[in-house]
């Protein structure tokens, strides 16, 4: 008590010293956060910004030179074009996903763990998420995890081919594999039909193909083998021979006398097929089209075409968590009377949440969506794991092009830094924005 | 995320609970079973490319590249370990994950103590120009780091930073500045002034009461700022890539892995597993802290 009231009698000497110690005491603590920002934020900033006007050894002031190559060299507006798709696609999507998982989530028990297994792709890092798209998005349906879902899926629907090419082995068989071959010999049940196919290579045939079967005419039915007719070093054309393999999976069609397609079926493993209980009549067999479908090759979402889509799925895993998290917590902030009073109003769910709930949630919205614009402007990392060497051209974005052109091949740090201001100018009217948002929310 | 809790399981739901017969309960449960569908799948979507990149990486070379790692479901006696062997013999991986072990502890560490002490300093001390310079301090969140990268460039490379790990940690303090001093300074703010206040009338010097008084009753907010940057930290890229060249984070051994080979899916899957494993492994364990110090950056 004694020493308080010393220290308030104002004294000139000690109360000079102490406010000289106050300051020294400021000093110290604020000192060390001041140099790390001096040092590495804001004179590299200024720097940039200054050595944008010069060329690339740095000692010649070229003025805005190096900003108009920004806007007139190829590799570079390809990368502001992306950037400018980016912006126009991922931020609403994020946005959105997070807002149909925010709302949805609320209405059921296990939204925690539902929350952590969307957020997780966040811990991961951008770069680890990009490899693990790489690998998912392989050209090769039977390695690639997306193209496999999509073969899956267009199986179902559009049945694939077995066989890329053929040609007919005997006259009887005309046609191609574009439009089918159809047996012209006209048939009955109880007559056996022989089509045999050519020209196809050896590694075409399918792995379960086995030694073709000749067909035993069966009374009521039409019974046929499509097979390789080729035998190394001879073997007569049209008749199934030792060592000529059956087609398995061909689809053959039954026509009747008017040329319509009356059954279909497919081979069996010797090439043997047969149609049965058949009305008296006369029939022609052909094979159908469908046999030379070209399987499904996977969509080549690492080639130049597909590649920034590919990659901005990839950013999307990562990101909707993040969203989700952000406006559930905005979410519970709405207070439950409002809702609760309206819906004992008699509004519906819907109308509920598009008259009430997504008004009261814009301020939050907003805030996400502009964070999303912010980071996609600046997006690098998942670009470079996601997009094979082949297709970082036609991927590039703008930090990617700042950092090829100031520290890989060309070494240009004058355009290099006339991109990094680029980048900042970019930047700065958007997170104006959320700072705005932020005071206006905070009430400072 | 606790405020999400109170309102699914909620006082609402409770009330509604009590007042309903069990037909009714049954229809509303059936309601939502479209959602709880969808929500299931696509928390199943979510999942498959991280466990896809698991069994990736537990597939013998050979059949990597033949097969897709789903083929290992229902061929589960394929599944081998020989990868991650092969990683943890091979010296450059391990090196890297030590690499990235001291970069990510060691700026975390060296961030914190810094941040907070000049947090401390903007809510409690008082200064001419404070409030603007902190002002000033949070804008300086506008800057992206592309920005940086050159300049700073040029200085390693003139005092003899570049390509060490000392570099990478002090850029990573650096720009993970102005959110740690916006965060924490927030969080100090809301310490009861009067606890403050006896302190220093009771005589105790501005580092003690720091020391024992800020730190301590600051410790959500720092875990919360240490769980963050950790995680960035560990999984920086563009950093370590500008600034190093022998000195090299995991994230840096994958991506040359990725540029030279590209195809060595063998080598590439398991060190992207375990690059990721102690991000994943941080975060499920603290993800409370994580959401929290997510949220005071984003909505205030």
């Amino acid at each position: 008590m004694a020493a308080g009231a010393e220290a308030q009698a104002p004294r000139p000497a000690s109360a000079g010293s102490l406010r000289w110690r106050r300051h020294l005491v400021t000093g110290v603590f604020l000192a060390p956060a001041l140099v790390f920002l001096g040092v590495w934020i804001v004179y590299p900033t200024i720097r940039t910004v200054i050595r944008s006007f010069y060329d690339r050894e740095g000692s010649t002031f070229v003025g805005l030179d190096n900003y108009e190559t920004l806007f007139t060299s190829d590799t570079l507006v390809k990368a502001i074009e992306n950037n400018a798709l980016w912006i126009a696609v991922v931020p609403a999507f994020v946005t959105a996903i997070g807002l149909i998982f925010a709302v949805l989530t609320e209405r059921v028990r296990w939204a925690v763990a539902f929350k952590i297994v969307v957020f997780m792709p966040m811990a991961i890092s951008m770069f680890a998420a990009g490899v693990i798209w790489h690998i998912m998005d392989e050209k090769n349906p039977d390695r690639g995890a997306v193209n496999a879902a999509i073969k899956v899926v267009r199986d179902a629907v559009v049945p694939s081919g077995v066989l890329s090419r053929g040609d007919a082995s005997t006259p009887e068989l005309t046609g191609s594999p574009n439009r089918g071959f159809v047996l012209q010999t006209p048939l009955r049940p109880g007559e056996t039909a022989l089509m045999g196919l050519t020209a196809i290579p050896p590694a075409e045939m399918p792995e379960d193909a086995e030694q073709a079967a000749t067909p035993r005419p069966r009374p009521g039915a039409i019974t046929g083998v499509v097979w390789r007719d080729f035998r190394p070093g001879g073997g007569r054309p049209g008749v199934v021979e030792p060592g000529e393999q059956g087609i398995p999976g061909a689809t053959v069609e039954l026509r009747d006398s008017g040329g319509q397609v009356v059954k279909e079926a497919k081979t069996g493993p010797d090439g043997a097929f047969a149609f049965e209980d058949l009305d008296p009549g006369s029939y022609r067999t052909a094979i159908s089209a469908d046999t030379f479908a070209e399987p499904f090759t996977g969509v080549s979402w690492l080639g130049p075409k597909l590649i920034t889509p590919a990659v901005m799925i990839a950013y999307i895993w990562v990101w909707a968590g993040f969203a989700m998290v952000v406006i559930a917590a905005g979410l519970s902030a709405i207070e439950r009377e409002v809702l609760e009073a309206a819906r004992t109003d008699g509004a519906t769910e819907r109308q509920v949440f598009w008259r009430i709930t997504v008004p009261m949630l814009a301020p939050v919205l907003s805030v996400v969506f502009i964070t999303m614009i912010i980071n996609v402007l600046k997006v690098f990392d998942i670009v470079l794991s996601v997009a094979p060497g082949s297709s970082q051209d036609d991927a590039n974005v703008i930090a990617l092009a700042m950092w090829r052109t100031a520290f890989s091949g060309v070494n240009d740090f004058g355009l290099g830094s006339a991109i990094a201001t680029f980048l900042f100018i970019l930047v700065i009217p958007f997170l104006l924005l959320n700072v705005r948002r932020f005071r206006r929310e905070a009430g400072t | 995320m606790s405020a999400a809790e109170a309102t699914v399981g909620g006082p609402g739901g409770q009330r509604r609970g009590a007042r309903e017969p069990r037909a009714a309960a049954v229809v509303r449960f059936l309601g939502r079973l479209p959602v709880q569908i969808f929500l299931a799948v696509v928390a199943v979507l979510w999942l498959v490319p991280t466990f896809g990149l698991f069994l990736t990486s537990l597939m013998p070379a050979g059949l990597i590249s033949r097969e897709g790692w789903w083929k290992l479901i229902s061929k589960p006696s394929e599944a081998t370990f020989e990868n991650y062997r092969a990683l943890f013999n091979d010296d450059s991986i391990t090196k890297a994950l030590w690499t990235t072990a001291q970069i990510a502890v060691g700026n975390t560490v060296i961030l914190v103590v810094v941040a907070a002490m000049a947090a401390y300093a903007f809510a409690w001390l008082r200064f001419p120009g404070r409030d603007t310079l902190f002002i000033i301090i949070v804008g300086l969140l506008v800057v992206p780091i592309q920005v940086a990268l050159i300049p700073i460039f040029s200085l390693y490379n003139s005092t003899g930073l570049f390509d060490t790990v000392l570099g990478l940690i002090l850029f990573h303090v650096a720009f993970g500045m102005p959110f740690a001093i916006f965060l924490l300074r927030n969080f100090f703010a809301g310490i009861p002034k009067e606890i403050l206040e006896s302190a220093r009338i009771d005589g105790a010097s501005e580092l003690r009461i720091f020391f024992r008084l800020v730190l301590p009753l600051g410790l959500p907010a720092i875990a919360s700022l240490a769980i963050f940057q950790f995680l960035w930290t560990w999984n920086d890229l563009i950093v370590a890539l500008t600034f190093g060249r022998d000195t090299q984070p995991i994230t840096i051994a994958i991506f040359s892995q990725l540029r030279q080979f590209g195809s060595n899916i063998e080598v590439i899957a398991p060190a992207s597993f375990i690059s990721l494993a102690v991000p994943l492994a941080v975060f499920l364990a603290f993800q409370r802290y994580f959401v929290q110090g997510l949220l005071a950056g984003s909505v205030k």
